[in-house]
C-alpha cells in the first residue's frame, strides 16, 4: 500500500513533466521550425494588415445603416452582407457571426421546429440576395450548405453549387465577366482529400482575396 | 449518396486492418518482453523511469495487487487534476501560459472535467476556447489523455495474460506495463500523428489570440494554443476530448478531408491491433481473427446504416423546401453541423468512428443528425463499446462478452463451458456477467434519475423539444457511463455567461451524477476484469478434444454478435424508441 502510494506521487509528478511539458514543447517547437506557416494558423496578411486566417471562416459582411445610423438590436450592432463578396455559411457563434473565439454547435435538432424556422430564414436570405441575379431561384435550388450551419460554425469553405450560384451577384457587382468569375471560383475549389475522402469546397477568403487583387476593394 | 462516399468506408476498413495486423504483432512483442526496433531507443528511459519511480519490473504481481496499484494511481492523478485546474489563474501560472486570463470553472465543473479525463472519457461541460488557460490543456489535461490510454491499455494485457496463464497468479506488473504502454505504444505513434497533423494545418503555438481585421473591415478573434500535441494523443488514446468546444470540426483541429480520414485511422489503430495482440499472444491467431471479423461486421454495418441516413436528409430541411439529394457541386444530405470539406460519408464515419470506440470526439454535431443517423451512436454506445472499444477498454470488455458466449454456447450443446483448454466455472461468468451489467445499469439509472427530477432537467437545452429532450439526456448518461464522452451538445452542466468564467456557475445535479457515473462505470468492470483475469490464471489447460466448441470460426463470431446485440437490445430497446427511433419513423416536427 504504502509503495503505491509513494510511486503514485512520483509517477504523477514525473508524467506531468514528460507528457504534459517536455511533449507539448517539443512538438510545438519542432512544428515551428519545420511548418511555422501551419503551427501559427495559415494567417493571410494583405498589405501588412491581417485579414485572416485561410482555414477559419469569416463573415463577409457590413454593419447596416439606416439613414446614415448604424442599426442596432440588443446592443449589438446589426450586419448585413457585403454583396460584393462571395459569402461564407451561415454561423451560430455568439457575438456575431464566425466569432473564432468561441465554436460552437448550433445542436438544432432534426425534427425541431427551431431548426425548420432557422433553415427557412437562412433560406429566404439567401433568395432574397442571389435571386435578383438567379432568375427563378427557388428554395429547391438553394444548396444545402447554404441553409445549413456548419460543425464548427468557423467553415471556410461553402460548396462549388453554392458558389456558382454566388458569381452571378459578384460578377454583376463587380462589373465581371461571369466567366473570369467563374474561373476564380474553380482555381480556389479544393479537391477532394486524397482523391475520395470528403467533398469539394471552395475557400471563401481565398476567393474575395482573389477578386479584391483582380477589380479593387479591401478597405 | 456518392461512389467517394461509399469507398471513403470502405477503404477505410481496408487501410486499417493494413496498420492494426503490423501494429497488433508489435504490441503482443512488447507486453512478452520480446525485443523490438524500438528497444535499443528506449531501454535507456524505461530503466530510467523504473529507477525514478521505485519499480521493481520484476516484482509479479497478482490481480489484486495489480488492481490496488492501478486504483491508487488513478486517485493521484485525480487529485492531481483538480489541483492543476482549479488553480489556473493562480499567482504562479506564467502569463505566457494563461494569455486570456482565464479564472478557474467552478468546482462542480471541474468535478465533472477531473473525472472525465481520468476515465478516458473526456464529457466536456466546458468550452476549451473560453475555459482552459494552456497550461490546464497541457499538464492538466493532455497528460490524463495519455495515462487513462495507458490504464485501459494495462488492463487489457493483464486479462490476456490471465487467460494464457498456466501456472501461478501473476498478471503481470502494472508499472512495468504502463510505463512500456506509453514508450513503446504511446509515444511514438503521438509524435508520428502529431508531426503529420501539423504538416497539414493543424495549429502548434502559444500565442494569443489573433485580433484580426477582416476583408469587410469587422473584427474577428481567433483562438489559438498548443493543439497538435493534445489532438494526436486525443485520437491515440480515444480520449475524445477537444482543445477547442467544437473538438474535430473546429479547423484548427481537423483542417483537411485528408486529416479527417487520419484522424479516424488513428482513434481505431490501437483498439483495432489490440485485438490481433490477442490473437497472438493467446497463440491462436485465428481467435484474434474470429473477434477483429465480429467488430468490423458491427462497425459496417454501423457506418452504412448512419450514411444512408444522413444523405437523406432531415424532416426539417424538407419542411423548410430544401432538395436534399445529390446535385452537381453539392453534396446535399443533412447538412446542419456538418462541415463542407468533410461532407456527409466523412461526417457519418467519423461519427461511427468515434462512438463504436471511447473516443468520442466529433466532427460535426451529433444532436443534428437525423433520427436513424442518431439513432446508430446510441446504438453502439448500447453495445458497450466492444465493436473495437477505447484502447484496452474494448478488448477486455469484448473478452467479457466472449465468456458469455461460450457460456451460452456451452449450454447450448451441452456441454462444460472451455475457452482456450481453460473450463470456465460459476464464478468466472458470474464475474463477467456482472462486468457487463454495471455500464447499462449506470446510464439507465442515472437517464431515469435525470429525466424524472426537475434538476436533472434543468439541463436539457431549450430547443430540444420533445423527443429531442429526452435524447439528449440518455446520450448524456449512457455516454458517461460508456466513458465514451460524445455528447449532443445541447445538454448542458455548465452556464457560462462570458468567456473567462466570470459569473459561471456549474448545473451541480448534472454533474455531479455524470461524475459518479463515469468514474464508477470505469472503475467497476476494470476491476470485474481483473478479478476474471485472477481467477483464470492458475486453471490448468486441457487439451481441446472433439467435444469441444471452438470459438475462432464463423459460427462463434455468429454467437458472439447474437450474445452483444441481445444484451444492447434487451436493455436498451424500449429507451431508444423514446427518443431517436421515435424521431427517425416520423416527419413531425415538435
Amino acid at each position: 500500500m504504502r509503495r503505491d502510494i509513494v510511486t503514485s506521487a512520483i509517477a504523477a509528478i514525473v508524467f506531468m513533466i514528460l507528457l504534459g511539458l517536455v511533449y507539448p514543447l517539443v512538438i510545438t517547437g519542432v512544428s515551428q521550425v519545420a511548418f511555422p506557416g501551419n503551427a501559427n494558423g495559415q494567417q493571410v496578411h494583405v498589405a501588412g494588415r491581417l485579414v485572416g486566417s485561410k482555414i477559419i471562416g469569416q463573415s463577409f459582411s457590413v454593419p447596416k445603416t439606416k439613414n446614415g445610423k448604424l442599426v442596432e438590436e440588443k446592443g449589438a450592432v446589426v450586419t448585413e452582407p457585403d454583396p460584393r463578396y462571395f459569402q461564407s455559411r451561415p454561423s451560430v457563434t455568439e457575438g456575431g457571426a464566425y466569432n473564432a473565439a468561441a465554436s460552437t454547435f448550433s445542436n438544432l435538432g432534426p425534427n425541431s421546429k427551431a431548426t425548420e424556422e432557422a433553415i427557412a430564414e437562412h433560406v429566404k436570405a439567401y433568395i432574397e440576395l442571389e435571386g435578383p441575379f438567379n432568375p427563378g431561384l427557388t428554395a429547391a435550388q438553394v444548396p444545402v450548405d447554404a441553409a445549413n450551419s456548419s460543425g464548427s460554425s468557423l467553415d471556410p469553405e461553402i460548396s462549388p453549387a453554392n458558389a456558382r450560384i454566388q458569381a452571378h451577384r459578384v460578377a454583376a457587382v463587380r462589373h465581371m465577366g461571369i466567366g473570369s468569375v467563374d474561373k476564380l471560383v474553380s482555381r480556389y475549389t479544393d479537391a477532394r482529400g486524397i482523391g475520395f475522402s470528403g467533398e469539394r469546397g471552395v475557400n471563401v477568403l481565398e476567393l474575395n482575396l482573389a477578386l479584391d487583387r483582380l477589380t479593387g476593394g479591401a478597405r | 449518396m456518392t461512389l467517394a462516399g461509399w469507398l471513403t468506408i470502405v477503404l477505410f476498413a481496408v487501410i486499417l486492418t493494413a496498420i492494426a495486423i503490423p501494429l497488433g504483432g508489435y504490441m503482443a512483442k512488447v507486453y512478452t518482453g520480446e525485443r523490438v526496433f524500438l528497444t535499443p531507443i528506449l531501454e535507456g528511459p524505461e530503466r530510467f523511469l523504473h529507477r525514478v519511480l521505485r519499480v521493481d519490473p520484476r516484482r509479479e504481481q497478482d490481480w489484486k495487487s495489480y488492481a490496488k496499484s492501478l486504483i491508487i494511481f488513478s486517485l493521484a492523478g485525480w487529485l492531481l487534476l483538480y489541483l492543476i485546474l482549479r488553480t489556473q489563474d493562480a499567482f504562479f501560472v506564467p502569463h505566457a501560459l494563461n494569455p486570456r486570463g482565464f479564472a478557474s470553472a467552478p468546482w462542480n465543473v471541474t468535478f465533472n472535467t477531473v473525472s472525465s479525463f481520468t476515465t478516458n472519457t473526456n464529457w466536456q461541460y466546458y468550452n476549451g476556447e473560453t475555459t482552459m488557460s494552456y497550461l490546464s490543456q497541457m499538464i492538466g489535461l493532455t497528460v490524463q489523455n495519455w495515462l487513462s490510454a495507458g490504464v485501459g491499455i494495462v488492463v487489457a494485457v493483464a486479462l490476456i495474460r490471465g487467460i494464457v496463464g498456466r501456472t501461478g497468479k501473476s498478471l503481470g506488473n502494472f508499472w512495468q506495463d504502463l510505463v512500456r504502454t506509453i514508450l513503446y505504444v504511446l509515444a511514438p505513434l503521438s509524435v508520428l500523428t502529431a508531426i503529420v497533423l501539423v504538416s497539414q494545418g493543424v495549429i502548434a503555438n502559444f500565442s494569443n489570440y489573433l485580433a484580426v481585421h477582416t476583408v469587410t473591415g469587422l473584427t474577428q478573434s481567433i483562438a489559438m494554443g498548443p493543439v497538435a500535441s493534445q489532438e494526436a494523443i486525443k485520437m491515440l488514446g480515444t480520449n475524445g476530448g477537444g482543445f477547442f468546444n467544437t473538438n474535430s470540426a473546429h479547423p484548427f483541429e481537423n483542417p483537411t478531408a485528408f486529416t479527417n480520414f487520419f484522424e479516424m485511422l488513428m482513434v481505431l489503430a490501437i483498439p483495432a491491433a489490440l485485438v490481433f495482440t490477442y490473437g497472438r499472444m493467446t497463440g491462436n491467431r485465428r481467435q484474434g481473427y474470429a473477434i477483429y471479423g465480429t467488430m468490423m461486421i458491427m462497425f459496417l454495418g454501423a457506418a452504412v446504416v448512419a450514411y444512408i441516413a444522413e444523405a437523406h436528409g432531415s424532416p426539417a430541411q424538407h419542411a423548410a423546401g430544401l432538395h436534399t439529394h445529390v446535385i452537381s457541386g453539392s453534396t446535399g444530405g443533412n447538412l446542419e453541423g456538418k462541415e463542407q470539406r468533410f461532407g456527409i460519408a466523412g461526417s457519418a464515419l467519423f461519427d461511427v468512428v468515434t462512438t463504436v470506440t471511447s473516443c468520442g470526439a466529433v466532427n460535426s454535431a451529433i444532436e443534428s443528425f437525423t433520427g436513424i443517423g442518431g439513432a446508430v451512436p446510441f446504438a453502439n454506445l448500447s453495445a458497450s463499446e466492444v465493436i473495437f472499444g477505447g484502447v484496452g477498454t474494448g478488448l477486455y470488455s469484448i473478452l467479457l462478452y466472449v465468456l458469455l458466449a461460450v457460456f451460452i454456447g456451452g449450454l447450448m450443446v451441452g456441454r462444460t463451458p472451455e475457452w482456450l483448454g481453460k473450463k470456465l466455472e460459476a464464478r468466472e461468468i458470474k464475474l463477467a456477467g456482472l462486468g457487463i451489467l454495471i455500464t447499462p445499469l449506470a446510464a439507465l439509472l442515472a437517464t431515469a434519475l435525470a429525466t424524472a427530477s426537475h434538476a436533472g432537467r434543468e439541463s436539457i437545452s431549450k430547443a430540444a423539444t420533445g423527443p429531442q429532450g429526452f435524447s439528449e439526456s440518455f446520450y448524456a448518461y449512457l455516454s458517461q457511463a460508456n466513458n465514451n464522452g460524445s455528447a449532443f451538445a445541447g445538454y448542458t452542466g455548465f452556464i457560462q455567461p462570458s468567456a473567462g468564467n466570470v459569473g459561471s456557475h456549474g448545473i451541480t445535479f448534472a454533474d455531479l451524477l455524470g461524475g459518479f457515473v463515469m468514474l464508477f462505470a470505469r472503475f467497476a468492470p476494470i476491476l470485474f476484469a481483473l478479478a476474471v483475469a485472477g481467477a483464470l490464471v492458475g486453471k490448468r489447460v486441457t487439451p481441446a478434444g472433439l467435444g469441444t466448441m471452438r470459438t475462432d470460426n464463423p459460427t462463434f463470431a455468429v454467437l458472439l454478435i447474437g450474445v452483444i446485440v441481445l444484451v444492447g437490445a434487451l436493455t436498451f430497446f424500449p429507451a431508444l424508441l423514446l427518443g431517436p427511433i421515435v424521431q427517425g419513423l416520423t416527419s413531425h416536427l415538435y
